[in-house]
Order: C-alpha cells, then sequence, then structure tokens
C-alpha cells in the first residue's frame, strides 16, 4: 500500500504545481511571456558556461532564490522534485571525476581534478534549470505557458502536443492510482505487483488511459476547441513585465561577461589589504 | 422552431469491434421536449448521443438537428447548439480552476472577456456554483463536480441539452438538486439514464432501447408503468411507481397514471 499512496501522492504533487500557479504575487502576475523570455534567457546562459566555469557559473544561484521567495513557492517541495532528476544528472556527470584527473585548483592542503570541478559544473547546471522549469510551471501555469508559446510563433501542434501530454500525466497517474488500488485490495500481503502481472496491468493501463484521454479530448472538442488554447485573459505587455525582463537580463549578461565572485573576492581582499 | 428539431433518420452504427450498437433508430424529438432515453447496459444509450453530438458519426442514416445534418463540416456548428454532459464529470473538467472551465467553451467560440465572464456567471448562478469558482475541479465533490460540469456546458448557452446519466453516483440529496435544476431549464431535453424515477419526474417522453432499436416511444407515465415491457428490455419499475415493499398498497405517483388507463 506504500507505492500505491506515492502515486496518489505523486498526483496531488503534480497539481500542486497548477495551484501554485494560480497565486496571485508580484512574479505571478508578471506578463507569461516575459517569464517565459526570461526562463529561456536563463537557461541560455547557464548552460553556455564552460565546463570548468565552476565559480562563474554560482550567482546565477540568485534567480531562484528571489523568484521562490517573491513568489511565496514553498521549496520543499520543489526541492523534492528536483531530487527526481538529480540522480540523471549524477548518471551524466559521474564519469568525469573518473576520466578526467588534471589538477585544476592546486591547494596546500587538496588537489581538485578538472573532472571533479566538471561534474559539480553539470550538477549546477542541471539544478538550475530545472529549478528554472519547476519555477516558471509554478508561477505561470501550464495553460499560460502554452499560450506565451503561441505568441512567440511555436507551431500550433507542438503546443497542443506539450499541453496534451501535461494533462495526459494526470489522467495516466489517476488510472495507475485506480489499478494498483484494484491490484492490492485483491493481493493482500504482496509488497508490489508480482511480475507475472505487469505485462496485462500495464497493457490495461494503457487501454484505459487511451479511453480516458480519448474522452477527454472528445469534451474539448464538443467545447469547441480547435487545437488553439485561448486562455482568456489575456494581458498586455506593460512596462513593468519589460522593466522585469530587462532587469533580469542584464543580470544574467554581468553573470556571463564577469567572474563575480572572483571579482567580489578581489575587492575584499583588497579592501583587506 | 425547427431549428431545434432533432431528426433520427434510420441510423445505424457499428463499433470497429464489431458491436452493432445502433440498428435502424428513428425518432424526431422536438423543440422544447424532455425526453428520456432508457434500457439495459449496451442497448445504445451511449452511442446513441454520441452520434447526436458527432463524436460518432453514423455508418447509414443521418441526423439533423434543424435544418443542419450532423456531418464533419458541421460540427463547429451543431456543438454550438447542443451541450452534451458526459457521464463522468471528470472527463470533461480538465482545466485549473472551475471558472477557466466553465469559461473554456465560450473562449474558444472567440466570445470577447467582458461577455465570457457575465457568460460563466450566470452558468455558475444557474446551478449553484458561484462559490466553486476559484476552487480546482478535482477537489470537488461528485455533486459539485456534476453542477460544474453542467455550468461548462450552459455557458455555451446550448439549444439542447443532452445528458448521459447525470445522477449517476450523486448522492440523494445531489440528485434531487440537480433534478431541481432540470426541471427549471426550458431547453430541449435528452437524458440518457438508469434512473427511471428522475426521467418519470423530469421528461415527459421516455424511448426505450433495446439492441440498438427504438422498442418503444411515448408518455413516461405510461412507459414506466408497463410491466411487461420493461422487463424484456432489462428494466423495472420506477420505485415511485412500485407498491409499497411494507404494507402493499399506496403509489406514490398514482395520480400520474389517472386517465392512462393503466
Amino acid at each position: 500500500m506504500i507505492v500505491m499512496s506515492n502515486i496518489i501522492k505523486s498526483l496531488y504533487n503534480i497539481r500542486m504545481l497548477d495551484e501554485l500557479a494560480e497565486k496571485r504575487t508580484f512574479i505571478h502576475n508578471i506578463h507569461p511571456l516575459i517569464k517565459v523570455l526570461t526562463t529561456c534567457v536563463y537557461l541560455t546562459v547557464t548552460v553556455s558556461f564552460d565546463k570548468y566555469e565552476l565559480s562563474g557559473l554560482l550567482p546565477l544561484i540568485f534567480y531562484p532564490v528571489v523568484m521562490i521567495t517573491l513568489a511565496e513557492i514553498p521549496m520543499i517541495p520543489i526541492l523534492k522534485r528536483m531530487l527526481v532528476v538529480i540522480p540523471l544528472i549524477i548518471g551524466i556527470g559521474i564519469f568525469n571525476p573518473l576520466f578526467d584527473h588534471k589538477p585544476m585548483v592546486v591547494l596546500p592542503w587538496i588537489q581538485i581534478s578538472g573532472g571533479w570541478i566538471s561534474f559539480f559544473s553539470i550538477m549546477f547546471k542541471g539544478g538550475f534549470t530545472i529549478l528554472a522549469a519547476l519555477i516558471l510551471i509554478a508561477t505561470t501555469g501550464m495553460t499560460r505557458i502554452a499560450s506565451a508559446l503561441r505568441m512567440i510563433r511555436v507551431p500550433r501542434l507542438f503546443v497542443l502536443q506539450l499541453l496534451l501530454t501535461y494533462r495526459y500525466i494526470s489522467v495516466l497517474m489517476e488510472e495507475a492510482g485506480r489499478t494498483w488500488n484494484a491490484y492490492m485490495l485483491r493481493a493482500p500481503g504482496q509488497k508490489s505487483v508480482n511480475p507475472k502481472a505487469w505485462g496485462p496491468l500495464a497493457g490495461q493501463m494503457l487501454m484505459r488511459t487511451y479511453d480516458r484521454a480519448q474522452r477527454v479530448y472528445q469534451a474539448m472538442g464538443l467545447r469547441g476547441f480547435n487545437g488553439e488554447y485561448n486562455p482568456g485573459d489575456v494581458k498586455k505587455v506593460t512596462v513593468k513585465d519589460i522593466l522585469y525582463f530587462t532587469c533580469w537580463a542584464a543580470f544574467f549578461a554581468v553573470s556571463r561577461y564577469f567572474n563575480l565572485p572572483a571579482l567580489i573576492g578581489e575587492v575584499v581582499t583588497g579592501v583587506m589589504k | 422552431m425547427s431549428h431545434h428539431i432533432v431528426d433520427f433518420i434510420d441510423i445505424y452504427f457499428t463499433y470497429p469491434d464489431g458491436k452493432q450498437a445502433v440498428n435502424g433508430i428513428t425518432c424526431r424529438i422536438n423543440h422544447g421536449e424532455s425526453v428520456g432515453i432508457v434500457g439495459a447496459n449496451g442497448a445504445g444509450k451511449s452511442s446513441l448521443l454520441m452520434l447526436l453530438t458527432g463524436i460518432l458519426l453514423p455508418a447509414k442514416g443521418e441526423i439533423r438537428v434543424g435544418e443542419t445534418p450532423v456531418t464533419k463540416k458541421t460540427l463547429s456548428v451543431i456543438r454550438q447548439k447542443i451541450g452534451f454532459s458526459f457521464q463522468d464529470p471528470d472527463d470533461q473538467l480538465f482545466m485549473t480552476t472551475v471558472y477557466d472551465d466553465v469559461a473554456f467553451g465560450p473562449r474558444n467560440y472567440g466570445i470577447d472577456e467582458p461577455e465570457v465572464k457575465k457568460r460563466v456567471m450566470k452558468a455558475l448562478e444557474t446551478v449553484g456554483a458561484v462559490h466553486l469558482k476559484d476552487r480546482a475541479p478535482y477537489k470537488l465533490s461528485g455533486g459539485e463536480k456534476r453542477a460544474a460540469a453542467i455550468a461548462a456546458v450552459l455557458s455555451l448557452e446550448p439549444d439542447i441539452l443532452v445528458m448521459d446519466e447525470p445522477t449517476a453516483a450523486l448522492d440523494p440529496k445531489a440528485r434531487r438538486r440537480l433534478m431541481n435544476l432540470l426541471k427549471g431549464f426550458l431547453h430541449t431535453k435528452i437524458i440518457a439514464t438508469h434512473d427511471l424515477d428522475m426521467v418519470l419526474e423530469i421528461c415527459e417522453r421516455t424511448i426505450v432501447l433495446k439492441e440498438g432499436r427504438v422498442v418503444c416511444d411515448g408518455l413516461s407515465p405510461e412507459i414506466l408503468n408497463d410491466e411487461e415491457l420493461l422487463e424484456q428490455c432489462g428494466l423495472e419499475k420506477p420505485l415511485a411507481l412500485q407498491n409499497c415493499p411494507v404494507c402493499g398498497s399506496g403509489k406514490l405517483y398514482g395520480s400520474l397514471l389517472e386517465g392512462t388507463g393503466k
């Protein structure tokens, strides 16, 4: 029953992002298009750093921290979601320390190889980009993100795919939760699904979610949905939005072209001298 | 008022797995009529409603809503006239708030936002769900979900209200509220259901289906009191027309039957 509750819990977790997106903070009120663009710039800047430029990357943490604080997003659930992807990032970077032994940082008591630096660089880049994406969803909502993507002329088919996939995740999880309940209620003493039942169970779930997704799509079609999602309350981009974008873009540019931690270090040590 | 007449003209439909769901149904539903479509499981009720809304298209025959035949090309027009409420309201509620869900239809038809707002609030008021407008649909109770789903349909201001099992999974109070609500609608109503007591109260006309065919079409009190017919079609007399199980006397709806000869 533990796993069952996990499936249901995950469902509530997914929906929690949608609920967070309905808040009305300063960040939530920024135009969706501006938030999408800011996130794109942030992602581009983050991944553009060289694999050994770990210290230059650090100031970029300022963005998620500020966003989480201003948008009143609870930290723990967001970090938990990040943990799901962390193993993947570790998987990508874990071989760097094994193959790259070139010493990069030499201190009297320790030598750090290039492999470890690039490993942490990958970890930070991965963490920052996931965080930025989660923050975007939690402050904007998938439907408004979709309409923003349409504004920048992303093809309708891709946007539709994104929206329906997002919707399908919760449909799939609801069905998975139900199937799991039904199985567990008739399989007392089992901690998980017997491998013999995996096939039929997965097949059943696929068919049921397909049917369900079909009905959801039909319900959309019956109310005039023709592939173009209309969010209704489309606001105009205001001076406040442009200012928001400019400030962040300037910060990202400064972080990219100047190694802020090194500069601050020099200033501090200069003052101390 | 011919534009609200629904005509089924010799309709046939077979599912891809070979199941013949509809086998030559012909009937006409007039403007403002309230019609109950009843029948055992698999009798073709839901298929008929899906054919009417163009979710399925008939293999043979024609369906007309007013002057417009239901075809792929006319779906947009047809669907503006018909509001279809699904058996499971969860299928219908897919937005993050009830308000957005109710506004989904009107926005798709390009109605401007102030008018959308007016329609949404009016629809929510009609079903008594204004207080739910900012709630997430999946957090509502069964009755609230049903009300929200009906509001989502009403916001399109349809001429014809089509419902598949509207009282399924509702508690008695929610069922009663829904029935009172439906009684107040002046739309043409087509309701597929197993809840024969509801049909007796709301629908003046009943169409009985069996194996994809119309077995009987007539006044609800007459049909629903015909024990033999109902038995043949896998149905049972509504409770309101059955004698008291304790003392064996006193039909609740006896007065309805006066003059019908039953």
